[in-house]
């Protein structure tokens, strides 16, 4: 797949993240295929400024207006379109929130939405831009899958993937993630340890993060890109002693449900982390929030200890 | 109940299709107030047909106003698109006809409706994407009460419609007078000041309202205020 993301003219660097490399594709794949159209609300317009003409028929920027955001992709897709719309997750499904209900899911109609921004990739915009709660509130809706991927290759390929169908995608975007790509983009979990002691699921961007913090224990460690559907088979066909921890960097306790779901007719004990529901009024960067949701390396593995040897 | 343009039934059998639905005799204004103008739209203006529901090249017609929706399916039971004998079942368990419409199971129903504030934002995208897919000329009309245009959703996409030049989208504003605060200068000055051409005509009155309708330029969008009796009155 990064074969495909890069050419001789307009290489991927390094140091690209996975908004970056949206913004770098997004103009291509609109080239590659007429039935897409980009729906923007202003953020990200500057992705598709030097759209050529038959290209930027196909773009709309609806302004500062968000509902029409939505409104306007669940035409383009009742007129048989398939619509990319982007924005910061607070303004995408939070804001629209009727719009994603209605206008999408009641009209049995899809659109790829690609948020970009996370829970708080830019902490300093505070509350009004934290977007931790998307997941969850795209969880009382039924049809939606809802991609977290960890590296821009797999950001790649999960969009790539979403564009030929017809059905409702999320593809949550974060700036920061995992210095490689760790697969899991067949919707899959991917097993990166094993261990008896317990399965901890690291959901996304926090991969890297789990396995540093989990070094050591005797723990399964799994990856998830994908987390709706969540893929259940794989992990009860991986799971030893039936404890088992969520690690997402989003709403703390999002897929406890999906995951006793998961385990039904097992008994079992599950532990959510993630970001918290109060609301901090801290500024500050990315680590200084992680610190606090206790989702740092060193709250990992405090909680994950703490946890498998509760009963000890 | 027949006429003579081959259609199964005519606009005088169009208060007995309703009584299927209300089980009574007289109709109250909720159930009238727009019966004309979507009798005419699917009697001399849209380029729709029951056998044409999938048609890419097809006009589309969008109740927003999602309330009150007896007229609608009477309208389309009249030209064919639903059986004259599903009216009977309205808002029971396992009718496809409720009292907000979906368009998933009613045939001809573009939207699903219900909820104020939403049709003119899925209007406005469907005619952007009439537009990408070559299909300019296909009309996008898209119904909804002078109340509804409360919401602010409305005022999103009268404004984008209007600077986009949406050549291929008509609203038709149902007022009743029934806004809580009112349209100081009228609704039709609302869309005029965004780029839109503006009709005004007696909700009632077929001919007027069929003229109102065939006024839109067409290179840029286009609005019929259609004016009823008052909610109270």
């Amino acid at each position: 797949m990064s074969a495909q993301a890069t050419t001789a003219a307009d290489p991927a660097t390094p140091t690209e993240n996975q908004r970056e490399r949206f913004s770098r594709l997004l103009p291509r794949l609109l080239a590659e295929d007429d039935r897409l159209a980009a729906v923007l609300a202003e953020i990200g317009v500057n992705y598709l400024a030097e759209a050529p003409p038959p290209i930027a028929d196909r773009i709309v920027n609806v302004g500062i207006r968000e509902q029409l955001l939505i409104g306007v992709a669940g035409g383009l897709a009742l007129a048989g379109m398939r619509p990319i719309v982007h924005t910061f997750p607070s303004f995408l499904i939070e804001r629209p929130w009727e719009q994603v209900k209605l206008d999408l899911g009641h009209q049995d109609v899809g659109a790829v939405l690609v948020s970009a921004g996370a829970s708080y990739d830019w902490p300093k915009g505070g509350e009004t831009h934290f977007g931790h709660r998307d997941v969850a509130l795209l969880d009382t809706l039924a049809g939606w899958t809802v991609h977290v991927p960890g590296h821009p290759d797999e950001a790649e390929a999960l969009l790539r993937a979403a564009l030929p169908g017809d059905d409702r995608i999320y593809l949550r975007l974060a700036s920061d993630g995992n210095a490689r790509p760790l697969g899991g983009a067949d919707g899959r979990l991917r097993v990166l340890r094993r261990g008896s002691r317990a399965t901890v699921i690291a959901v996304g961007p926090l991969a890297d993060r789990t396995l540093a913090a989990t070094a050591g224990l005797d723990v399964t460690v799994l990856y998830a890109a994908t987390v709706r559907p969540f893929d259940a088979e794989t992990l009860r066909a991986t799971l030893d002693t039936p404890d088992v921890v969520i690690i997402e960097p989003y709403l703390r306790g999002t897929s406890s449900a999906v995951v006793a779901e998961a385990l039904r007719g097992v008994r079992h004990r599950v532990l959510g982390l993630g970001v918290g529901r109060d609301e901090l009024r801290r500024y500050g960067t990315p680590a200084e929030h992680d610190a606090v949701h206790g989702i740092d390396e060193a709250g990992l593995r405090r909680a994950v200890t703490a946890f498998v040897t509760e009963l000890d | 109940m027949s006429s003579p343009n081959g259609s199964p039934h005519d606009y005088e059998d169009l208060p007995a299709l309703l009584t299927l639905m209300t089980g009574d005799e007289k109709h109250d204004a909720s159930a009238t107030s727009t019966l004309d103008a979507i009798w005419v739209l699917y009697d001399r203006i849209l380029r729709v047909a029951p056998d044409r529901l999938d048609d890419p090249d097809r006009d589309r017609f969008l109740l927003s106003k999602g309330h009150g929706p007896m007229a609608y399916y009477a309208v389309l039971a009249a030209k064919g698109f639903l059986a004259v004998d599903d009216l009977r079942g309205f808002g029971g368990f396992d009718s496809p006809l409720g009292y907000h419409p979906d368009r998933t199971l009613v045939p001809g129903v573009e939207i699903s409706s219900g909820s104020l504030g939403h049709g003119m934002g899925l209007a406005v995208g469907t005619a952007l994407g009439l537009r990408m897919t070559g299909r300019a000329r296909c009309a996008v009309v898209v119904l909804v009460g002078d109340a509804e245009l409360e919401e602010g959703s409305n005022a999103e996409a009268i404004q984008v419609a209007g600077r986009r030049n949406l050549g291929n989208l008509t609203a038709v504003v149902i007022d009743n007078a029934s806004a809580s605060a009112g349209w100081p200068g009228g609704i039709a000055a609302r869309f005029a000041v965004e780029g839109w051409s503006t009709h005004d005509a007696d909700g009632h009155d077929h001919d007027a309202l069929e003229r109102a309708f065939a006024a839109a330029p067409g290179d840029r969008p286009h609005v019929v205020v259609a004016h009823v009796e008052s909610k109270e009155s």
